[in-house]
């Protein structure tokens, strides 16, 4: 059982109120369980708490941070320049498209199922804009949103496959790795590159910078409000209903740490060449998809799904439709990540989406958190685990490694992250969180 | 005695149900009235649990009616059940895992704000309800994996009560629950009665069954064996039902034992 054991004595203390537990005023009626999950309130019982949660496997995001601070300590100590602005400014941007893509698997992860057509789609979507706005001369705007849209019909047919006729997700997708490369190679044609304009909407989608430095603040500030409010009131909302709430310490605490990163960040953008275009799209994706997976119903359906399929089913779940839409967005995600990486080389080539693009974003996915079991795992794990693979990548370039010892290092990490996972998951059930 | 209605709020006409080779279900028929409590009681492998899943919607029928307070429907899925007032507990839970005991009350039904869930609300309520049904668990909040064979059971009757049902199922509720569990649940079931609902539970323990149930209903490879009125039928009576004849092992054990006290 993961529980504490708390004397019944420390219910009794004026300062130790049960969080957790049904307020000890009707241990009249029923005698409190002494087992019950009981926090202390204030920054010891926040201690308390994140101690209990390591100790049963609920490491969430600790183990990536881990890494990316030994990634940084170890290149910077090889080479100073992996900490300027400049470096870091050039991974951020180069991140999205990955990340992009690794939101996408994210969803699909949820559901216990794998996506492996994301890398030929995303090349899909390259060359589909490429094509539709150079050569046959379709307005920017209106090629960008078909070439998304390819992505999302690609996926949803994915889905329905898998879930209307049961063929396993990985063959379905397999299939799609295959059909989608070389539908792309056709309609990319003899020559087989096609450069795109070095202006637009599309060039800027990985190039544009807001040079002015009070946007990055600005961006900063709003965030840091946002975030500080909405806990705020939430807190104030659940303790107006009685139930246990978040203190006030504890809401200022997360805040100020969001707002060292959030400063941080913009202080380095500014050093550069300010805050990148295709950064605040990123983040602008991850708010909205955590709190689609978070906050909805639909996302509510989607976790059910990755964590019992029956149960799903009788509690009414329309299995179908939520399989196929899930697929649907990670076909639209592969396809958005497949627009930014062909805008950051102004080109759709026949390389787009093939190589180490896939394995990178499923990579990206589980480095980050989310578990390959189905059912755990946040949209933000997306980006925690590119800036892992990409960092690693730059700083090996830094030091002139070649490629290959790249990929060998990536593969080494990738490996003890899924390690970490299946371990965790272990201390989870052990723990009675699996 | 509590009143009980003339017209059944659940009635089954001749339902049958086949898996591939096996024919689960041979023209079972039940009613269920309100205010009362139908045991359905047979050996591991009858079909009851088969009986629950098409009245819930999860397996369709294929042959027979199935009347809801006097009118012929169709329940092709759990939605239709569940809009008729029909709640399930099953045999196997059928709880996620991942998810917090909060989000598994409410899976399926969420309550909802402006579009987006109202979680404060769900967990006053699922508190509430908790109480009222003196379930004791660690916290709303943990999921429930974290919890023992018997909480998750409680969370899954109390899933069945949000809807204000009219017609509770309950697949052998109290196998894997300790005594003082066990008197809650039977506790449970009682208060469910007195506040009018129509109950069909399902149990091996006949002492259960002769604690609350009012009428015990037999099923024998599939098909009916008898409805019995609690008060009036002893329990050999009920066994010899659904062992399918008055020479059975249960029989013969009993009569070696008075053999022996002799
Ligand atoms: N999904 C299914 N597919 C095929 N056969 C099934 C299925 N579900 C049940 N059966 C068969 O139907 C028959 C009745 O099973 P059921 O689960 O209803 O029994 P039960 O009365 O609930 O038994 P128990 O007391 O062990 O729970 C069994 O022969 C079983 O093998
Ligand atoms: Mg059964």
């Amino acid at each position: 059982m993961n529980t504490d054991k708390t004397s019944p004595t420390d219910l009794g203390k004026p300062h130790a109120a049960p969080v957790d537990a049904p307020p000890a005023a009707d241990a009249a009626s029923t005698v409190v369980d002494p087992r019950l999950l009981v926090r202390e309130q204030g920054l010891t019982g926040y201690i308390g708490e994140f101690k209990r949660k390591v100790r049963a496997g609920d490491l969430g995001a600790l183990p990536v941070i881990v890494g990316l601070v030994i990634i940084c300590i170890v290149f910077q100590s090889l080479n100073s320049n992996f900490l300027t602005a400049g470096n870091l400014s050039d991974i951020s941007v180069a991140m999205v498209g990955t990340g992009m893509i690794a939101v996408g698997i994210v969803f699909v992860l949820l559901l216990g199922e794998i996506d492996l057509s994301v890398g030929s789609v995303s090349g899909v979507a390259g060359a589909s804009f490429a094509v539709l706005s150079i050569l046959h001369g379709v307005p920017e705007w209106l090629a960008l949103l078909l070439a998304i849209l390819s992505g999302t019909v690609a996926g949803a047919i994915h889905g329905f496959i898998f879930a209307r006729i049961g063929v396993p997700a990985f063959a379905v997708t397999l299939a799609g790795l295959l059909f989608w490369n070389g539908f792309m190679l056709k309609i990319l044609g003899e020559n087989g590159t096609i450069n795109t304009n070095g202006s637009g909407v599309f060039y800027n989608l990985s190039n544009y910078f807001f040079s002015d430095v009070a946007v990055a603040y600005g961006a900063a500030v709003v965030a840091v409000a946002v975030y500080f409010l909405s806990a705020f009131f939430d807190s104030r909302r659940r303790e107006a209903a009685g139930v246990p709430s978040r203190p006030l310490n504890e809401i200022v605490l997360r805040t100020a740490l969001l707002a060292v990163v959030a400063f941080a960040a913009a202080y380095m953008f500014n050093q550069y060449k300010g805050l990148p275009l295709a950064v605040v799209i990123f983040l602008a994706v991850l708010i909205v998809t955590d709190f689609v997976l978070r906050r909805t119903s639909y996302g509510r359906k989607i976790f059910a799904l990755g964590g019992s399929v029956e149960a799903s089913r009788r509690a009414g779940i329309n299995i179908v439709l939520v399989r196929t839409s899930v697929f649907a967005i990670s076909g639209t995600f592969a396809a958005v990540g497949g627009l930014f990486i062909a805008s950051k080389i102004s080109a759709a080539n026949q390389g787009a989406g093939s190589g180490e693009l896939l394995m990178n974003a499923i990579a990206a996915a589980v480095i980050g958190g989310t578990s390959l079991f189905g059912g755990r795992g946040r949209t933000w794990n997306a980006l925690l685990g590119v800036l892992v693979i990409v960092s690693i990548q730059y700083g090996l370039a830094l030091e002139g490694v070649a490629a290959a010892v790249q990929q060998m290092i990536t593969g080494g990490v990738l490996l003890i992250t899924v390690i970490i996972d299946a371990v965790t998951r272990k201390t989870q059930k052990s723990a009675g969180r699996a | 005695m509590v009143h009980v209605s003339a017209t059944p709020v659940l009635a089954l006409r001749g339902v049958s149900k086949r898996f591939g080779a096996v024919q689960a279900l041979t023209d079972v028929e039940l009613e269920v009235h309100a205010g009362e409590v139908v045991a359905l009681v047979g050996d591991n492998g009858a079909g009851k649990s088969t009986l629950v899943k098409t009245i819930a919607g999860v397996h369709p029928i294929d042959d027979g009616v199935i009347e809801w307070e006097g009118k012929a429907v169709q329940i092709g899925k759990p939605h239709d059940a569940q809009s008729l007032g029909i709640a399930t507990v099953y045999q196997d839970l059928a709880l996620c895992d991942n998810i917090d005991v909060v989000g598994n009350l409410y899976l399926g039904r969420e309550l909802k704000k402006r579009g987006v869930l109202d979680e404060v609300e769900m967990e006053r309520r699922s508190r509430e309800l908790l109480t009222t049904l003196s379930i004791r668990i660690p916290s709303v909040r943990i999921p429930i994996a974290s919890l023992s064979g018997g909480q998750r059971q409680t969370v899954a009757i109390a899933r069945s009560m949000l809807g204000e049902p009219k017609l509770v199922i309950l697949d052998e509720p109290t196998a894997a629950l300790g005594v003082e569990q066990t008197a809650q649940v039977l506790d449970l079931v009682e208060r469910l009665r007195e506040r009018g609902h129509a109950v069909v539970l399902i149990s091996h323990n006949m002492a259960d069954v002769k604690a609350v149930a009012d009428k015990v209903a037999v099923l024998r490879l599939g098909r009916n064996n008898g409805v019995f009125d609690v008060k009036t039928t002893s329990q050999e009576e009920i066994i010899s039902a659904i062992t399918g004849a008055t020479d059975n092992a249960v029989t013969r054990r009993a009569a070696r034992n008075a053999e022996a006290q002799k």
